[in-house]
This record gives structure tokens, sequence and C-alpha cells, in this order.
């Protein structure tokens, strides 16, 4: 007999909510979609929430999201035992006794892992509890060994803080608006083994190579209200992380996993029935799938429905949420002390006492002093030092090593840095896109294109010059941008008489253009004329200079 | 549940052993998962008190009429660690380890005349040692007399890092002196350990060694640890719920007994552990999981915890007013014939036996059973002190006067007589270098 799809039970709610019944709303307001014409005409304007959900708010739906985040912490053993922590080893080589539950194996707390929560917290505003406890969460499963998760439910290791974050309004780069979301709590936990259901021959596998490994699960207040505000503070985490070096945060490789709580209410009233979405794999479907179980939520009420609260689990292909096969509903997790692990206490420089052994505790202003720059730090500085737009500078933290290069760059060249961005954020980045590479992977390196800027800057080449021999650097067989130069022959035409020449006979043989230019001054057919040189020249001509000589011929 | 299973590693108390060259000899019965206070629930069957094979208890207690059933008389040893007390009582050994959650140690020790320490927590490590109630158990060491068991002691206790729960503080382990002063010695007897049920010998017994201390120039007053009473019920709950959640990973995936069912994961987990596990287990794990059921939490286990802080607060204040040791019987009455044993059930036998012996383990205290005399029937009892925590030297110290002072007989096992008794004397049968 063929087992169903097992799935995880629900974890346990962070927080009450208060459960109401919404009121359906009447027939006559229907849900308007984005872009298809607003229902009531009134037009509100929010600074943050994009067009669509304006459009909610017209039809009074306000959508509440939270998340819970669960990060694997960097580290070189698990949490509770010292077996090695390792992405796709083969299955259950990384098990120690303690991870598979062996009768009499006892936990001893990693330090490592409570450092990167501490840093986490302070990372995050939070407040670092000095005193935190550890529990036992029990629930039957196979990649369960113990029977119990040794989680912190009591007392976590940080709580209340918060996280900063930005979006862009209207699919504009221009306007970027700062949000912020609460951090509810950060707590250490084990994570589970993983198990693998094999319907064909009615047999689940387990692979405890992940049992016992240390997460730390984030927990957000509900103050989210769609999936691009979902999207944008988890990328942000990410980053935030990654400095850190608490996490490396990759989704795919399974270091980050997003749940999302997402519930709609009218305004006035109290919050609605939330159901939890799971299986979210990447930042992308973290919104299709915040999105997509709003609407659902939406249309359920508005046709008389109502939300049950239950899991449900983001169906990639289908680009839907759909119910998880839920157990018995609740689940009673039975919580209780975890007697094996004393409490949890951390130092800071005033309670740190003087004899203590600094190798056996933690303190938490010793980890506060070494925080390096978080990201958003970083984009400040990079604005302040060189007067790039912020939105600029969200792209060079976005991508892995792309502010380093940019800077590396700045070094190597005369080149203002509010023009050398242009290059790198337009030229290189579309390239290293197109290409699906990384910046580590550039055959452009940071100081071939400074070379190559610093002829543009000396105007030795023209910018659509540069452009040329970009392409020719991308190529990646070694050549010097002035050896590519010289072989192309691009040199600005240095010469004045040579230039006037060519725009002498350009002008000679666009009689259409000349005409009207003398009528009319018109700019289009000026730029026309230019485009006309410079294709003439190859490129080779100073657009500026060429734009002068036209105007003075075509004036006489 | 553990048929067949071998442990791939040694807990630390049994490394630190062989470590110092000890030969391990066997491995003893004991109740199933440590659960019971006879020894008799055991997958191997009961366990026999080996005074029920001695002159002393065949001259007192003659056996029944029917001739046929000679065997039907024989005593258990009490438990649960009684195989471990059975093998040191009948010379098997020189030491055997048990674990002691509420008075597994000491209970068989008493039971069979040898002497029973329980350590302080968090002194002797317990990573090795299959959990029962992970903030009440120690290892316990069963020894023929004390200055052996503080040999032991000095080879087993100290911080151990695979177990959170040990104490940092370095151990030095320490010998007895030969030559013991107890004037200066504050003995407490405290008055509801007279508790309902037990013996007018054993309470005789008690009164005696009192006198003892008192003759020899000790202060010995009565003190009272009012919540006494409630530490069965308090402990019922405590254990019950600690028990569901230690037994919860036993579900035959990786390790252990597994049932032959394929249906679901469920159904294998549930017909695995009906299987694996008796009647008295599956009792306490039901009893557990109920009272940590988010409705009951806070009535049962909250309250539960706060009791066991009255209880241990309790020998707090005794002892922070100057006496150094307690004296109590350890068990309600001498080792009862199996026959009648079983007429109860297991967990109506434990709450009564563990009464004693159940309170320092709420406290974490040391205590130690010592072989005080015979019964009528011509079984040992013995008597209990604790000590402060830690001070495990001068526990030893006065239990090892006492034991010069009553100088419990030795067992005359027919079949060992032919041997050389003088091999067999009651002093320290190792000499610490």
């Amino acid at each position: 007999m063929s087992e169903a799809l097992r799935t995880r039970p629900p974890p346990p709610s962070a927080g009450a909510r208060r459960l109401g019944s919404p009121r359906p709303a009447p027939p006559h307001q229907r849900l308007a979609r984005a872009g298809e014409g607003r229902s009531q005409g009134e037009q509100h304007h929010h600074p943050g929430p994009p067009s669509v959900w304006r459009d909610l708010y017209l039809a009074s739906w306000v959508p509440v999201v939270g998340l819970e985040i669960h990060v694997q912490i960097s580290s070189n053993s698990k949490l509770f035992s010292g077996s090695q922590v390792q992405f796709a080893a083969p299955p259950n080589s990384l098990v120690s006794f303690f991870d598979a539950s062996l009768p009499g194996t006892l936990p001893v707390l990693n330090r490592r892992c409570v450092e990167a929560a501490v840093m986490t917290g302070l990372a995050l505003n939070c407040s670092i509890n000095k005193k935190s406890l550890f529990d036992r969460k029990h629930y039957f499963y196979a990649d369960l060994p113990a029977g119990y998760q040794i989680t912190q439910q009591r007392v976590p290791i940080a709580v209340n803080g918060s996280l900063s974050y930005s979006l862009c309004i209207d699919n504009k780069m221009s306007q970027m608006v700062t949000k912020t979301v609460r951090i509810k709590q950060i707590q250490l936990e084990q994570d589970s083994g993983k198990s693998l259901h094999d319907d064909a021959r009615s047999q689940t596998l387990v692979d405890l190579n992940r049992a016992g490994v240390g997460l730390m699960e984030v927990v957000t207040e509900p103050d989210m209200c769609c999936g691009e505000e979902a999207a944008a503070a988890v990328r942000e985490l990410q980053l935030i992380l990654q400095t850190l070096g608490s996490s490396q945060a990759i989704m795919a490789e399974g270091q980050l996993r997003v749940d999302a709580n997402v519930s709609v209410h009218h305004p006035g009233e109290p919050y609605g029935v939330r159901t939890e979405v799971k299986n979210i794999n990447s930042v992308r479907f973290l919104a299709k799938a915040v999105d997509y179980e709003i609407q659902r939520q939406i249309e359920e009420l508005e046709n008389g429905g109502t939300i049950l609260n239950e899991t449900r689990s983001f169906d990639s292909k289908l680009g839907c949420t759909i119910p998880m096969r839920d157990k018995e509903g609740k689940q009673d997790y039975r919580f209780m002390p975890e007697p094996n692990l004393p409490p949890l206490i951390l130092y800071d420089a005033k309670s740190l006492p003087v004899n203590m052994n600094h190798q056996q505790v933690v303190n938490i202003d010793w980890i506060r002093e070494r925080l390096p720059d978080l990201p958003s730090v970083k984009r400040a500085k990079l604005v302040e030092l060189y007067g790039i737009l912020p939105e600029h500078s969200f792209t060079l933290l976005n991508e892995d090593g792309l502010a380093e290069y940019f800077e590396n760059v700045i070094k190597q060249t005369q080149m203002k840095p509010k023009k050398v961005i242009g290059w790198i954020l337009n030229d290189l980045l579309s390239y290293l896109k197109q290409h699906a590479l990384t910046v580590k992977d550039s055959p452009v390196s940071s100081f071939l294109l400074a070379d190559l800027l610093n002829l543009l800057e000396r105007r030795e080449i023209s910018s659509s010059a540069a452009k040329q021999v970009l392409e020719e650097l991308w190529k990646g067989e070694g050549k010097t941008p002035l050896k590519i130069v010289k072989e192309k022959k691009l040199e600005l035409i240095q010469d004045q008489k040579e230039l006037e020449q060519i725009c002498q006979s350009v002008i000679d043989r666009q009689e259409d253009e000349v005409i009207m230019m003398v009528l009319g001054r018109n700019q289009k057919v000026l730029n026309k004329l230019i485009g006309l040189v410079q294709r003439a020249t190859r490129g080779r001509s100073n657009p500026v200079l060429v734009k002068q000589i036209l105007e003075k011929k075509l004036s006489e | 549940m553990l048929k067949g299973y071998i442990s791939p590693y040694n807990a630390t108390v049994v490394q630190k052993l062989l470590d110092q060259g000890a030969v391990l000899l066997g491995k003893t019965n004991l109740d199933e998962f440590a659960m019971g206070s006879g020894s008799t629930d055991g997958i191997f069957g009961p366990v026999r008190n080996p005074w029920s094979y001695s002159r002393q208890y065949k001259e007192k207690t003659p056996p029944k009429s029917s001739s046929e059933n000679e065997e039907s008389d024989w005593v258990i040893t009490g438990g649960s660690s009684g195989g471990s007390a059975a093998a040191v009582s009948s010379f098997t050994c020189f030491v055997a380890l048990g674990s002691d959650t509420g008075g597994s140690t000491r209970n068989p020790a008493a039971h069979c005349g040898v002497v029973g320490l329980k350590p302080t927590y968090g002194l002797i490590s317990r990573h090795g040692l299959i959990p029962l109630v992970n903030s009440m158990d120690v290892p316990g060491i069963l020894t023929r007399c004390v200055d052996d068991a503080a040999v032991v002691l000095g080879s087993l206790a100290g911080h151990d890092p695979k177990d959170a729960t040990t104490i940092q503080d370095t151990f030095k382990p320490f010998e007895l002196p030969n030559l013991i002063d107890v004037r200066k010695l504050c003995i407490g007897i405290p008055k509801e350990y007279h508790a309902p049920g037990l013996s007018s010998e054993i309470l005789a017994l008690w009164s005696k060694a009192a006198d003892l201390f008192k003759d020899a120039g000790a202060k010995v007053i009565e003190v009272s640890l009012p919540h006494t009473r409630y530490s069965i019920v308090c402990y019922h709950v405590l254990c019950t719920a600690e028990v569901a959640s230690n037994m919860a990973r036993f579900d035959g995936l990786e390790y252990g007994h597994r049932a032959d069912m394929n249906k679901s994961t469920e159904s294998m987990y549930a017909a695995t552990r009906r299987e694996g596990f008796n009647d008295v287990v599956r009792g306490r794990i039901l009893s557990g999981n109920y009272f940590l059921l988010k409705q009951n939490y806070e009535n049962y286990f909250i309250k539960a915890q706060k009791v066991r802080r009255l209880i241990a607060n309790d020998f707090v204040k005794v002892f922070g007013s100057g006496v150094d040791i307690l004296l109590t019987p350890t068990t309600l009455s001498d080792a009862v014939p199996y026959m009648e044993f079983i007429k109860e059930d297991n967990r109506t036998r434990s709450a009564q036996d563990d009464i004693l012996t159940q309170a320092a383990n709420m406290a974490g205290l040391p205590a130690i059973s010592i072989p005080t005399a015979l019964s009528k029937r011509g079984l040992p009892v013995g008597l209990q002190f604790i000590g402060h925590s830690f001070q495990e030297k001068q526990l030893l110290t006065v239990a090892k006067w006492f034991e010069k002072q009553v100088k419990f007989p030795m067992i005359q096992l027919e079949e060992v007589k032919r041997h050389d008794c003088s091999v067999f004397q009651h002093q320290k049968s190792v000499s610490f270098l």
C-alpha cells in the first residue's frame, strides 16, 4: 500500500494572532486587478505599496505578511555534536552518535553557533538575552531521530530587533523607499535530517547529515504587506548574514529557508485567519507565493468562503499554493525544558567576572566591537565617498564582489566615480548577466577596465570606441585596451582639419538636412548629422567637437 | 527494545574504569529501563537476592511446607540495579555500577547487604548512561565496603566535556582516614522519614544508630524536612514526563528492535514501541505525555518543578543550620519474597519503596546506604546517610566510621564455605597507592 505524501507538521505559531471572521465584501466590490481600472475612482497615494496593492486598498483588503526564516549557521560542526557540517556529502556520512540519537548521548553546545546568533542579533538591533534557555519540542517524524528537537521556546537568545530594507516604487530604480520590519526573536535550534519519499517502492529514505546542524530561526512580526516587501526584506537579511559570515544564506543550498504567514482583513477589523506557506526555494518564488496566497485568500473571502488555518505548499511550476496533507490539525508539541543543557549565560564587559577564563564565555561587547560594516552602512559609505546614487549602491552590493570591483577600478583610474558607475552597472554588469557569469569570473579585470576608462578620460578614444574595445576585451584574449585600439585604429581623430573635411563631406551629401537646419536649427537633424559623421569616422570622432564644427559650418 | 543492541561507544564511567585497569566481568540484570524497585521487570527475568541462599536466611526462615517448590521463598534484591547489587553481594566482582534516579542503587544495596553510593548530581558523567530522568539520574557505585567505594569514586568523578551537566571544578580523589572522630559532627534525624509502613525493626535500628553517634560524642538532633511527603507525587510527574521525552527516540529506525510493519512510518513506530516496551515503560510514557500536554503543563509539570524546589530548599535550610549529615533508614523493611512482591504492580511498589531515597535525587544530594544489621528473618537492613552537595569525603568518612561500629556480618553462602574464609574479610579490598 503506497503511502500518501508525508509532510512535516506545521511548527507552532510564532506569536498569538487574533483570529477573526472577515466580513465578506459586498458583491458589487469586485477585486480590481493590476492595471485594469479602479473600482472606486479614488486616488490614494500610498508611499509604500506598488500600484497593485493600491487597488487592493480600494477593494479594502489589507494583506498581512510575517516570515519565519530558518538560517543555517556557518560553522564547522553541528550545534550540539562534533560532526561536520557540509553540503551534499554522501548520505549519512556526517552523523555522530548523538545525531543518530543513540541512547546515552548528550548534547554539548557549540560556541561558534552562539557567537553567530549573537552577531546576527546585534546586526538586527536586537536585545541579546544574557540568559536564555533550551527546550525540547516533541513530535514523531522519520527525520527527527530523538523524537524531539532542541530549540529555544521559553527564552530565546535575542529579541525585539528590526530589519530595514529598501524597495523601488513602481519598478523605477530612481525612487527607493526604506521600510522596516520588526524582528520578534532569534532562537537557536537543531535542523532536522532529510527524508525522501520513494512512493514507487513504498519506502522513505532518511539522510541524517543535516540532523543537528545549527539553525537560527528569525521570526518577524507581521509588518509586511506584499510579496515584494517580503522578498526585499529577505534579500537584505541574506546580505547581512553574508557580511557577518554567520551564514552563507544560499537558498538553493537550503541554508536559508523561508516560511510565510499570510492573512488578509478589512481595515479596522481584527486580523484574518492566517495560512502558512512553505516550500519556497528562492527569493523570487517568495514574492510569487506570497502574492498568490494574498490573491487566493481575497478571492476566497469575496466569494463568501472562509480561510482555514492550514499549511500550504508553494508549487513553483504552477505558481500557486496547495494545501499540505495535515494530520490532526493542531499539534501539541509537549514543550519541556531540556534537562541536559544548563541555561546559556552570556556576558558583556560589565558583567564579565574578573578571573573568568575568556575561552569559556561569550562576551557580547567583544563581538559587537568586531562586527563588520553592515550593508546599509557600506551603501551609505559608497554614496558619500563616491557621490553615486543610492540605488546604485544597492546594485553594487547585490552582486557578489561588484562593490570591490568598482572600488578597484576607481583606484586605478582618473575617471570620476559618477562616470565609472555607468560603465560598471550598464556595461560590465549587463555583459556578466548575459553570460551568466559572476564578478569573480569576469574576463575583464578591474585593471583592464580601468585602463580602458583612462584612455577614454584622456580623450584618446570616444565612448563609442570604448564600447567596441570592451567587446574585444570580453573575448578574454589577454590584449590590453591600448593594443586593441591600435589594432582596430580606433583612436580619436585629433586632426581638426581632417575632421572638418569629413564634416563637410557629410554636409555635402545630406542636402535635405542642411536645408532643414538652415530653416530651423532642428536638434534632431543635427544629431543625425553628428551620427553620420560618427559612422563615417567609425566612432573615432569626438562628438562635442563634431557638433561644434557642424554648427559652425551650417551657420555659414 | 534494545535486544541485540551493542553500543558502539563506551560510557565515560566505563571507559574510566577500563583506563584504570579494571576488568569487565559482565553486564548485570535490572528492571527494564531502570523502572522499578524490585529488579523483577527485566526481559531476562527477576533477579534473586543472594541472601535467599544464605545460611542466615535459611536458618531464620523455614521453607514453606510444600517441599516441591524450595525455590518459592527466594527474596527480591530491590531495584532497579538489583543485578549489580547481587553481583557484589555474592562476591562475583569487586565493584558494580548501577544507576540511581529515585533510589535504584541504594535500595538494592540495602536489601543485599552491600554499600550503595549515590554521588552528587553533576559529579560523575552521565555520558553513556541511558537516561531515565535526566535531571535526577546519576551513575551509582556498589561495593562491599566504604573504602572501595571511595576508590571507585576517585577514578570516576570529575568534569566530562561530553556531559554539559558535570561541574567544571577539578575533583581531587581522596583517601579516607582510619581514625575518625565524630565528636565535632552534627547528625540530623529527619522526623518525616518515620514514614508510614516503616517496620518496627528498622525503626529500632535507626534509633540504635542515632544512639551510637550520641554515645561517641556527636551532636544528634531531630530535624524537619516538611515537604518530604510530596516527593513521591512530585517525582511521579517529573519522572514520567522526562521518561516520555527520553523514550521518544526508540522508534526502531536507527537501532534496536524494529517491528515487521511496512504500511507506514507511523504504524511501524507504533508497533515497534508496543513490542519493544513492557507495560511499565508504556504506562510511564503515557502518563508523562499527559502531563506535558499544553493544557496540563502548568498544573502538573510546572507545579511539580516548584514543589521540587521546596523539597530541595528543605535540605538547604537544614544543612545551613549546622547539620553535617542526615541519618535515615534506606528501606521500609527487609527484602520481601518475590511471590509477595509481585502481588502489587510496579507503580505501587515503586511509590512505596522509593519514599526514603527519592528526595535525595530531587535535591541532587549525595547519599549512601550502609549495611547495618540482619533482620529477624536473617536478611540485610541498611541505613542511609545524606550529605552536603559535593561533600562526598565527609559523607564517606562518617559512613566508614559507622561501618566499623556495626560490623555487619559476612554472607554465608553454603557453596562458598569450602573456600578459605580469610579471603572474604570485610576489610579494605584494595590498597590505595
